[in-house]
């Protein structure tokens, strides 16, 4: 037993949902001063772990002792009272507030709110001299990027006088270079003395900046180590409980023919704000086109105009041939009649239908195939389901039921069910948003190495993703995208993540040179 | 038209707003905080009745208010227990309480006083009646010869129900709860960001209760006003949709307290109409000008929206185009003159028409005529803790 004691200490926790044990008997210290990583996988009960922390749930059995306290944290309240501050994936901020109203909300001094504000103005001046946590106080948050709501967050818990800060995943929506600089506000908030716990399942950020890191597995926590101690494919290794692939396996691509020409495509929202600015680019066959770019810069809404439910103006040619981009015939069945196949950025709510089963689910969208049509009006369901089962097992969905509603199963098995879905049409192009979002190591190979094998049986592919690992580790080509606009293309083996996080973050290309 | 009936117009206007201006504000309350609340109708309703039927007992107008209130509350209660407690369908659960009202004060009260679902007429002192204002005028024929700034003073200012006052003052009484305290802050941040506030440490739950129970109050005065200062005594359905106008106006005021106001004049306005100029005379051709030319205005404007706006507009315009044509060819064929003739003949407005103003209306400002209403992000739904 060291002098000092631990900011954070918890003993034997165990939570249990139903008959889901998130957390098994957890145990972990942490000392004051630095910053701790924990890392695993998706459901691995990271998050679980960090809600019990602050507040958000009651564990079923265990202790948490807090600078070797003995503290009870039934709520929120309690948790924020014990100088724990916590910023989540998801801000939990008001959005048509300003940042000064969100910074007080929840920790005002008295009924009435002007001095309230007028304290908050002031401690906000002096946190940012602190610890270069510039934010105007006035700007309305869905004024403001990601980046500075993040900062927002942290100030809140820093205005609440917390020591303890736990961030969840916080830097899965920033450019690398944001997250370079979120990383300078840790260190220095780490140097005045704060204890940090970061979740992620980011295996460079916990090499990056954690000095300990604890490696949770299915509710358990496996081990904690040294972070100069261990290395990435053995942090991996902990995490899945095998040795993984980390980066893709793929021999180089052959491209051929031009199958996707896209020209001049443009975008105007219903509020004038243009989301593409003449988008133009093309996808060959046999080659994996990545388009990189921090969600909501034009990304989401070029899948969406060629998935066929967005309207845009320009051209766009399938195998020579233009498409409907108005009309009638610009709808997403045409598109898949066409040959598109389509997996989603958002898997739960346009890849799939939670509440359908998983035979439905891998029907939806080619229903009208004659192979699922016992007459001209009913449904063959033996059809579906002896489908849906060969599909289920050749892309190793667990549990292999196909009469499980989808949002039964794990993320990265419900992304299976889309992939084998849209793959198993054997379509030209297959457009592919986020395929691994929210899924697990193991899966990500898995749907990784069916991406590569479609490419090779001759499709052209467009993927787009936020991960700039992903990007990098299955692309033959990668285009950046930055406020609807292409920003340039580049070959993997010709460019580096700084490179291309510079492209992201809006700088040109004349400027990197 | 003299100044003196521009005057007693608008003092109805502020008459007819009083009820739409409290229900609109405890939707505010209430939708700011996250709860939809369609059952201000009903809210209303069940105040009206108990307020008139326990004024009439007590002989204390307000004991018959605190009970209105009362009633008002517990109905909010269980629309809160319904959508915060478990989570229900917020739209559901406040039908039901229309329902639940539109019946249950006509079978009591017809249980109670056995004249056909009514309460019996109100004696003076168990109603709120006019304050006259020092100085000011009482006496119609005084006031019509009285100089126009006295007029202003004897109608207008003064002479309205206590509940008028306070009514009024409801707004910037709102406007300072919403803006400038800690419990306005928290109220518009649960409405729009619930886990925000959950996360901050406060109880989303009591928060949402509070504002469902202000709403409850707000409700309960409207009611009470209803039936013991417009009208001395409770008649069945007596709130005559003021509810869901309400929540038109609610809309059109893009949840504000001010602007609440303004909506509520607006359509107090049109009510006043309505009831002053019941045979309003014109000439054939003003009507059809008038009609036809709103229609026009409504189709074009109608084409460059959704289809939903194309449907709700275009059916608008074509009812008006064909009340204009029946009009026409009704006074042509009626007197037996020629098409053109007809144009010049002066005849009494379909009252229906006039008495339809405050519900069309209703359904322009729904079908988003009035720009773009962003309604709280969180309207509706129930907070549920993600895992």
């Amino acid at each position: 037993m060291s002098e000092i004691a631990p900011a954070i200490e918890l003993v034997g926790i165990s939570k249990a949902f139903g008959p889901v044990q998130a957390n098994k008997d957890i145990s972990i210290r942490v000392m004051p001063g630095t910053i701790h990583g924990i890392i695993g996988e998706n459901g691995a009960g990271k998050s679980t772990l960090m809600s019990i922390l602050y507040g958000f749930y009651k564990a079923d059995a265990g202790e948490i002792f807090i600078s070797g306290q003995k503290t009870v944290i039934p709520d929120s309240q309690a948790a924020i009272a014990a100088g724990i501050g916590m910023v989540f994936q998801h801000f939990k901020l008001v959005q048509n507030f300003s940042v000064l109203e969100n910074v007080v909300l929840g920790a005002e001094d008295g009924a009435l709110l002007r001095p309230s504000l007028a304290k908050a103005r002031k401690q906000l001046k002096s946190l940012a001299e602190e610890y270069e946590l510039n934010v105007d106080p006035d700007a309305i948050i869905q004024d403001i990027g990601v980046g500075m709501q993040q900062r927002v967050e942290i100030l809140k818990a820093l205005y609440r006088q917390a020591d303890i800060l736990i961030l969840d995943e916080p830097t899965g929506v920033l450019t690398p270079a944001e997250a370079d600089q979120l990383f300078r506000i840790l260190g220095r908030l780490k140097e005045e003395g704060k204890t940090i716990i970061l979740i992620t399942h980011k295996l460079r950020e916990i090499m990056d900046i954690t000095d300990t890191v604890s490696v949770m597995r299915r509710g358990e926590m496996t081990s904690t180590v040294k972070t100069s101690e261990t290395n990435p494919a053995d942090l991996a290794e902990r995490m899945v409980g095998r040795k993984v692939l980390l980066r893709v396996d793929k021999v180089p691509a052959q491209p051929k023919d031009v199958i996707l020409e896209v020209k001049d495509l443009n975008i105007t929202d219903e509020k004038g704000v243009h989301r593409l600015k003449g988008v133009s680019f093309n996808v060959r066959a046999g080659e994996i086109l990545g388009i990189a770019g921090v969600s909501g810069n034009g990304q989401s809404e070029l899948l969406e105009v060629l998935g066929g439910y967005e309207k845009a103006t320009g051209e766009i040619l399938l195998n020579g041939e233009a498409i409907d981009l108005t009309g009638a015939f610009s709808d997403g069945q045409s598109r898949r009649a066409r040959g598109i196949a389509h997996v989603p950025e958002d898997r739960q709510h346009e890849g799939l239908i939670m509440d359908f089963t998983a035979a439905e689910n891998t029907a939806f969208g080619y229903h009208h195939d004659p192979k699922y049509q016992r007459n001209r009006l009913l449904m063959d369901n033996a059809a579906i389901m002896k489908d849906a089962q060969e599909k289920m097992d050749r892309f190793d969905v667990r549990p292999p039921n196909p009469m499980l509603a989808a949002k039964n199963f794990s993320g990265g098995n419900q992304q299976k069910v889309v992939v084998a879905r849209e793959i198993e049409r054997d379509p030209d192009l297959l457009l592919v948003g986020q395929p691994t979002r929210g899924v697990d190591i193991g899966a990500i190979e898995f749907i990784h190495q069916q991406i590569v094998a479609l490419r090779d049986a001759g499709k052209a592919i467009l993927l787009v993703s936020v991960e700039l690992d992903e990007i990098m580790g299955l692309s033959d080509r990668i285009a950046v995208m930055f406020d609807g606009q292409i920003m340039g293309e580049r070959l993997p083996a010709e460019t580096d993540e700084k490179e291309l996080g510079l492209m992201m973050a809006g700088v040109t290309d004349g400027e990197t040179a | 038209m003299d100044f003196f009936t521009i005057v007693q117009l608008g003092d109805a206007s502020v008459r007819m707003a009083i009820p739409l201006l409290l229900a609109c504000l405890a939707g505010l309350f209430s939708e700011r905080a996250g709860i939809f609340d369609i059952g201000l109708e009903g809210k209303m309703l069940a105040a009206a009745f108990l307020s008139a039927a326990v004024s009439l007992a007590s002989g204390n107008v307000w004991v018959g208010l605190l009970a209105g209130i009362g009633i008002s509350i517990t109905l909010s209660i269980i629309h809160g227990l319904a959508s915060i407690t478990f989570r229900g369908n917020q739209l559901i659960s406040g039908v039901a309480i229309n329902f639940f009202a539109a019946g249950l004060t006509v079978v009591i009260a017809q249980g109670w006083f056995a004249q056909g679902g009514r309460t019996p007429s109100l004696p003076k002192d168990a109603r709120f009646n006019g304050l006259d204002f020092p100085g000011a005028l009482t006496r119609v024929r005084d006031k019509m010869q009285a100089s126009p700034g006295m007029q202003f003073y004897s109608e207008f200012v003064s002479g309205h129900s206590i509940l008028v006052y306070l009514g009024l003052l409801t707004v910037p009484l709102s406007w300072w709860i919403l803006y400038r305290t800690r419990f306005g802050l928290r109220l518009r941040a649960v409405g729009e960001a619930p886990e925000a506030v959950d996360t901050a440490g406060i109880s989303v739950v009591r928060l949402r209760y509070s504002a469902v129970i202000i709403a409850g109050i707000l409700c309960g005065i409207a009611g009470a006003y209803l039936s013991t200062a417009v009208q001395a005594g409770f008649t069945k359905d007596m709130t005559a949709n003021r509810g869901f106008i309400a929540l038109a106006a609610l809309i059109f005021a893009k949840w504000r307290p001010w602007y609440a106001l303004g909506a509520c004049l607006l359509f107090g306005l049109f009510f006043a109409i309505d009831n002053r100029f019941q045979n309003i005379q014109l000439q054939v051709i003003w009507i059809m000008v008038l009609l036809v030319g709103s229609a026009a205005v409504m189709t074009v404007y109608a084409l460059r929206r959704e289809k939903i706006d194309v449907l709700v507009l275009g059916g608008l315009s074509v009812v008006l185009a064909a009340i204009a044509l029946v009009t026409w060819f009704g006074t042509a064929s009626g007197e037996g003159i020629g098409m053109i003739a007809a144009l010049w003949e002066t005849v009494k407005v379909p009252s229906q028409l006039i008495q339809s103003l405050p519900y069309l209306f209703v359904v322009i400002v729904l079908a988003g005529f009035v720009g773009k209403a962003i309604p709280p992000r969180a309207g509706g739904q129930p907070y549920v803790k993600e895992r």
